[in-house]
C-alpha cells in the first residue's frame, strides 16, 4: 500500500471513529485497525484519555457557607419583590 | 421534543477571542488516580427528587434545600472543572440555584429535571464567560472553535502511543486547556459520565455532534500529552 493510500485508509478510518466509539462495537475488528499500527496507537490513546478521566474524582463538595449565601440571596429577592 | 420549558434564552454572538485559560494552581489539589473502577454517576432517588421538585415548585422552602442538596456536587463541581477557580464556581453554582428558584415553577418535564437543571448551569456558565471578555459566548460557537484551537491530524505521525500511562496533573492541565466547548463535553461525557443522548439534550445539539465534539476533545488532548511526554522524555 502506498503511503497516500495508506492516509486515505486512515482518514477514511478515523472518520468513522467518533461515531464508531460511540456506538459501543468492537473496533477491534475493524480491518483497517488490524492492518494500521498508527491507528491502533490512536484508539488505544483515546482509550487511555477517556479511562483516566473517568478516575478524575469529577465530584467536589461546595462549601456549607454557600447554601446560606443562597437563601440570604433568596430572601433578599423575595422581599424585593413583596415591597413592589 | 419541544423546548419550551428551557431555563434560558440562547445568546446573541459575540466577537471571537482568547480561549478561557484555567490556573492548575487553583484547581482542587490533586489526588492520586485510584485504582477503583470507573467513576459510575449515583443517581438522585427518583422518588426523594420528585417529591422535592413538586413541593419547590409550590413554594416550599425546605424542599428547595432538598433540592439543593441532591444536586450542589454535580452543578458545583461543573461549575468548578470549567472555570477553575473556587470563588467563580461558588458564585456561578449560587447564580443557577439562584436561577432554578426564579424559574422552577417553568419546568414542565419536557426532560429530566437533572438534565433541565444542567443546561440552566451551562449556560450560566457559558454567560459568565461571555462577561469575563473570553472566547465562549454561545453554544454554538462552542460547539466549534477556531481552527488552530482544532485537533492536528492523526495519521502521518512520527511518533505512536502514550507511553500507557498518563500523568493526572498533565491530564488536568491539559483539559483546564481545551477550548471552552471540548471542554465542556469532555467533562460531561469522559469525567461526569453522561451519555451523548443526555449531553445533546443539555447541549440542544444532536447525539452526532456530541460524539464528534468528544472525539476531538480527546484528539486534541493526545496532542498535549503527547508533547509533554516528549518533554519529560527530554528531562
Amino acid at each position: 500500500m502506498t503511503e497516500d493510500a495508506n492516509s486515505m485508509s486512515c482518514a477514511a478510518f478515523q472518520a468513522q471513529l467518533p461515531e464508531l466509539i460511540g456506538s459501543g462495537e468492537n473496533i477491534a475488528a475493524d480491518p483497517h485497525l488490524r492492518s494500521c499500527e498508527l491507528c491502533r496507537a490512536l484508539l488505544a490513546d483515546l482509550m487511555t484519555i477517556a479511562e483516566a478521566a473517568r478516575q478524575l474524582f469529577p465530584i467536589v463538595e461546595p462549601p456549607d457557607r454557600l447554601w446560606e449565601q443562597i437563601e440570604s440571596a433568596i430572601r433578599n429577592e423575595e422581599g424585593g419583590s413583596g415591597q413592589r | 421534543m419541544p423546548q419550551s420549558s428551557s431555563p434560558t434564552q440562547p445568546f446573541d454572538p459575540a466577537p471571537p477571542g482568547p480561549v478561557p485559560q484555567v490556573s492548575a494552581a487553583e484547581s482542587p489539589a490533586p489526588a492520586p488516580i485510584s485504582p477503583s473502577p470507573p467513576f459510575a454517576r449515583a443517581a438522585s432517588p427518583p422518588q426523594v427528587e420528585d417529591d422535592a421538585l413538586a413541593q419547590a415548585q409550590a413554594g416550599d422552602h425546605q424542599a428547595f434545600a432538598q433540592l439543593y442538596s441532591l444536586h450542589k456536587r454535580r452543578i458545583y463541581s461543573l461549575c468548578l472543572r470549567m472555570v477553575g477557580n473556587l470563588a467563580e464556581a461558588e458564585d456561578l453554582t449560587q447564580e443557577v440555584f439562584l436561577q432554578l428558584h426564579r424559574r422552577i415553577t417553568s419546568f414542565r418535564g419536557d426532560s429530566a429535571f437533572s438534565t433541565w437543571l444542567h443546561r440552566l448551569a451551562i449556560n450560566v456558565v457559558l454567560m459568565h464567560l461571555r462577561k469575563r471578555g473570553l472566547a465562549l459566548v454561545s453554544l454554538d460557537e462552542a460547539m466549534e472553535p477556531a481552527p488552530e484551537e482544532r485537533p492536528g491530524r492523526s495519521f502521518g505521525a512520527a511518533d505512536l502511543a502514550l507511553a500507557g500511562a498518563i500523568d493526572r496533573m498533565a491530564l488536568e492541565r491539559a483539559i483546564d486547556a481545551l477550548p471552552a466547548g471540548y471542554r465542556l463535553i469532555f467533562v460531561l461525557h469522559d469525567v461526569e459520565g453522561y451519555e451523548h443522548n443526555e449531553i445533546a439534550a443539555m447541549l440542544d445539539c444532536s447525539i452526532g455532534n456530541s460524539k464528534s465534539q468528544l472525539h476531538k476533545a480527546r484528539l486534541k488532548l493526545r496532542d498535549a500529552l503527547r508533547i509533554h511526554s516528549r518533554q519529560e522524555a527530554r528531562r
